[in-house]
């Protein structure tokens, strides 16, 4: 099993490899860009079915020792790995797919797909990783794919801009991180992720508190949470199919990913645990305002994301790791759905505002269908999986006890409020899209012009999972039987590893009230003007304040970057007076006293003879009182 | 007599021809000056050679020596004198200036300076070179 | 036996007295303001220093300090100042401008010197009487032409080029000229 999944994580790699060395040249760019990956999601789908309930299977290689530290590499298989893994593969195939025909024509294809093949490589080492720091590497090759994926159109500067300022967010977050890693290896005595978690459950960490918060730290910055969460709608500069694999599905997932993952050193934490569910409320609520306001449908779907990965990091806050990774999954899957047929509908109507888009229902019924399913589950209306994951998170925080109380009580107040605000913007979505005129001719009905092939199968094949994984909770705690306690040992009921995804009852009337209430208010506001967006009638006057994500950017400039270029110009201000006056008064200095030694230069011998006949006389005194002396 | 008397004689010619070396213009007086050096010389010689005695007559030999050579020497001397005075017009030392270098102000940044000189006496020859 | 300082002998009388008209005309050559008036004041000093000569025993060499030096280069120095129209009469631009150098360098010339010679030789006592017999011309034209010949002979040689050199220095660029067209 271990083997099967060292060979998931390498034929991505070769597939990279592959394009990349071929470049433009290659042919069958799109055979090496599809099929190493399909056959890396087969490879997933089979180290899954073989772990079943089992505990973790890890098996590594010893390759020496770096000072105190025994290093071996290999591959850990638990559930939690083997289930992400399978979501991380199926993801990448279906965008591949769909990128052969949305971005095939274009000339940088290769390099495209080459990326994209690096990038699932580097997401299936984090997963699969048995080593922190390998999975440090891999984290850190994700960042720097990430980079070059969002700036692919850089003949945009827009584009440059976001893909320099999501790596510098991120890295911002990576550096605490590497940190807590670090610190974590070196309590833990080995950076072996089994024996991290084993000195983690019995207590043999000194400053719990210290690593969780600068672990969290890189959290952040890759899953986008407040403060480092701004990067993430600037990051729709990039393709869409990119916004799909990376900005909803893997990458941002990653974080929450890390955190499941190292589950137990975060109990130990209970201010941590704290910090992360007001982070995470702070951003759940602060995104979903901010998605209702935006004009852009990528952006929509970008604030969306960043407000739903604030459910997961919420849900790991109140001691629900179960229901956050059963978020994870089903997230990724209908959110990457809903980016791809967002793709489908930008391609088709040539620009991603909102008032360019309507009655698009007639004239893309795949889109519209696959698109409907999508935002359902991410509304929230049962029996989609959205429905299960996010009532899993609100019954979680309703039941939390003893160091989750407290959390529980913020996740629980602003979940309920953000999963009405959740409701509104995606029924915004869905009118503004599908609903009303059609803009250019209000008054025809064209005939279907769909997408291609190859961009709707991904979209049919996608809905399946947001549609039907909420089955998954029929099986009780079956799926936390899977997923492992917190250990990842499966049976093992430390802390509360076995729950039920079955949703509480107070918590989903409650949540069913918001979602109904809020949707309603907002159909209400879009019939009396089916061409106007119903936000402006929503939000009144701070609109303005939500499309510009409360001017968070702003502040970051005035706070970082304006302090940033002035200690820059002060810097090299002084290089240049300061340091260089020094170097240039060298060499001032030295043709200054030469020109004073230059006046000794008279021109009259008389004078050179009298400073030669001087020195002879002070020789001689000196030689004949040294002489008479000794 | 005591050995002291002429040699303190000598020396102390010596410096007074030294002083008339540095302290004159003219170049005849200088000579005239070098003279006198050449005879503290001389001098210094002769009573050597007559506290010494040796076999070889050392010391007025090589004053007749010396003495020879003076004469050449201010025949030469005067030659050269007569010489500065065709080309020059004076035969005063003090106004000849060819060895001076000029102090010039430079920038921090320049190679030559872009000012005039601040000698009185340009020259040039030399700052031609120079540019 | 040992001689005193305070009880002199009349030849070191002589050559004190002497001495100080050396030192006084010296003087006067390099300071006095007149050019001429310099050159006759090396006179006296050239004519001292034969008498300073003589009572040191040196007979032959008097003679010729008289005749060579106060006798011909004297002249050839007088010649000079007349070729080069100095000045005649006193004149103030004789000396440099800024004398302290120099004297400071005469001072001090003086005063390492008459150190080191009084340091080294106050003990020392000699009979110039003695030496008188070196000091004629047979003994030393003896000196030379047996042991000194060779330098003797190259001072001859120095002679004709100093000869020579004066004489193609001092031609007028003209005759040269003349001489090649």
């Amino acid at each position: 099993m271990n083997t099967l999944a060292f060979i998931a994580l390498l034929l991505p790699a070769f597939g990279s490899a592959v394009t990349f060395i071929g470049g433009r040249d290659l042919r069958h760019v799109k055979f090496w860009s599809t099929a190493p990956i399909a056959a890396a999601f087969v490879a997933t789908l089979l180290v899954a079915l073989e772990h079943g309930t089992a505990g973790t299977s890890t098996h590594t290689y010893s390759i020496g020792t770096a000072g105190a530290f025994h290093v071996e590499i290999g591959t850990r298989v638990s559930g939690l790995a083997a289930l992400t893994a399978v979501l991380v593969a199926g993801v990448a195939l279906c965008v591949q797919a769909y990128s052969t025909s949305y971005l095939g024509g274009e000339p940088r294809y290769a390099s495209y797909a080459a990326l994209i093949s690096l990038f699932t490589a580097a997401m299936l080492t984090v997963v699969y990783a048995a080593d922190l720091i390998v999975l440090l590497v891999g984290w850190e090759i994700m960042g720097a794919c990430s980079y070059f994926l969002i700036g692919h159109y850089w003949e945009k500067p827009v584009a440059r801009a976001a893909s320099i300022k999501a790596f510098l967010m991120t890295k911002t977050g990576d550096v605490p991180f590497l940190f807590g890693l670090i610190a974590l290896g070196v309590q833990a005595k080995s950076f072996q992720i089994n024996d991290v978690i084993v000195a983690a459950d019995n207590a043999a960490l000194h400053h719990p508190a210290w690593i969780a918060a600068l672990l969290l730290c890189g959290v952040l910055g890759k899953s986008a949470q407040f403060p480092l969460h701004s990067w993430l709608p600037d990051a729709m500069a990039g393709p869409t199919p990119i916004s799909a694999l990376i900005h909803a599905a893997t990458m941002v997932a990653a974080g929450i990913y890390l955190v499941a993952l190292l589950y137990p050193v975060f109990v130990l934490a209970p201010a941590v645990l704290v910090a992360m569910a007001v982070i995470a409320a702070i951003t759940m609520l602060g995104s979903a305002l901010c998605a209702l306001a935006q004009t852009d449908v990528k952006k929509i779907l970008a604030y969306s994301t960043v407000s739903q990965l604030a459910y997961m990091l919420g849900g790991l806050a109140v001691g629900g790791r179960s229901q956050a990774i059963y978020l994870l999954l089903v997230h990724g899957a209908f959110k990457a759905l809903l980016f791809l047929a967002a793709g489908v509908v930008i391609h088709r109507v040539g620009s991603n505002e909102l008032s360019a888009m309507g009655g698009l229902r007639y004239r893309m019924p795949i889109a519209y269908g696959s698109m409907t399913v999508g935002l359902l589950a991410l509304a929230g209306i049962p029996p989609f999986s959205g429905f299960f994951g996010k009532e899993g998170v609100l019954g979680a925080a309703y039941s939390a006890s003893g160091e989750f109380a407290a959390p529980g009580r913020i996740v629980l107040i602003f979940g309920l409020i953000t999963a009405g605000v959740t409701a509104a913007y995606a029924l915004r979505l869905w009118l503004g899209v599908f609903h009303g005129p059609f803009p250019e001719a209000p008054h025809e009905h064209e005939a279907r012009v769909e997408a291609p092939q190859t961009e709707l199968i991904p979209l049919v094949l996608l809905s399946i999972p947001a549609a039907a994984l909420g089955v998954v909770v029929l099986f009780g705690t079956g799926f936390s039987h899977v997923l492992g306690g917190w250990s990842g040992e499966a049976g093992s009921l430390l802390g509360s590893g076995a729950t039920d995804l079955w949703p509480t009852g107070i918590t989903t009337l409650l949540s069913l009230l918001f979602v109904v209430g809020f949707g309603g208010l907002t159909y209400l506001a879009w019939r009396r003007d089916r061409q106007a967006d119903p936000a402006v009638m929503l939000l009144g006057p701070a609109r303005g304040l939500l499309l510009e994500g409360f001017y968070f950017d702003r502040l970051i400039d005035a706070g970082v970057v304006r302090p940033t270029r002035a200690a820059a110009k002060l810097v090299a201000y002084l290089d240049a007076n300061v340091f260089d006056a020094y170097v240039r008064g060298s060499g001032t200095g030295a043709r200054d006293l030469g020109s004073v030694l230059r006046r000794l230069q008279t021109g009259s011998v008389q004078f050179y003879l009298t400073c030669l006949f001087l020195g002879v006389v002070v020789m001689a005194a000196v030689y004949a009182y040294v002489g008479t002396v000794s | 007599m005591h050995a002291v008397y002429p040699l303190v004689l000598g020396a102390l010619l010596f410096s007074i021809g030294l002083y008339g070396v540095l302290a004159r213009r003219n170049a005849i007086a200088v000579l005239l000056a070098i003279e006198l050096l050449l005879n503290a010389v001389t001098l210094n010689l002769v009573a050597f050679g007559s506290i010494l005695r040796d076999q070889y007559g050392m010391g007025q030999v090589f004053t007749l020596f010396i003495i020879t050579i003076a004469a050449a020497e201010t025949g030469l001397g005067l030659a050269i004198v007569l010489l500065l005075y065709r080309q020059r017009a004076t035969a005063d030392l003090g106004e000849q200036r060819e060895l001076a270098e000029p102090v010039e102000r430079f920038d921090a940044d320049e190679l030559v300076p872009a000012t005039e000189l601040s000698t009185t006496e340009p020259s040039t020859t030399v700052l031609g070179a120079a540019r | 036996m040992t001689h005193s300082y305070l009880s002199p002998t009349g030849v070191e009388i002589a050559f004190v007295l002497v001495g100080l008209v050396i030192l006084g005309s010296g003087l006067l050559v390099v300071t006095i303001k007149n050019l001429v008036y310099a050159a006759l004041w090396l006179v006296v000093c050239m004519g001292s220093v034969a008498v300073e000569y003589l009572l040191l025993g040196a007979e032959l060499l008097a003679w010729v300090q008289v005749l060579i030096y106060a006798g011909a280069v004297i002249v050839l120095f007088l010649f000079g100042l007349m070729l080069t129209k100095a000045p005649i009469g006193p004149t103030e631009e004789l000396n440099v401008r800024n004398r302290w150098p120099a004297l400071l360098v005469g001072l001090g010339a003086a005063g390492t010197l008459v150190t080191v010679v009084v340091q080294a030789y106050q003990h020392t006592w000699f009979d110039p009487r003695s030496s008188v017999s070196l000091g004629t011309g047979r003994s030393l034209g003896t000196q030379v032409f047996q042991y000194w010949v060779l330098p003797f002979e190259v001072l001859s040689v120095l002679l004709l080029a100093a000869l020579v050199g004066a004489i193609v220095l001092s031609r007028r660029q003209r005759d040269s000229e003349e001489a090649e067209a």
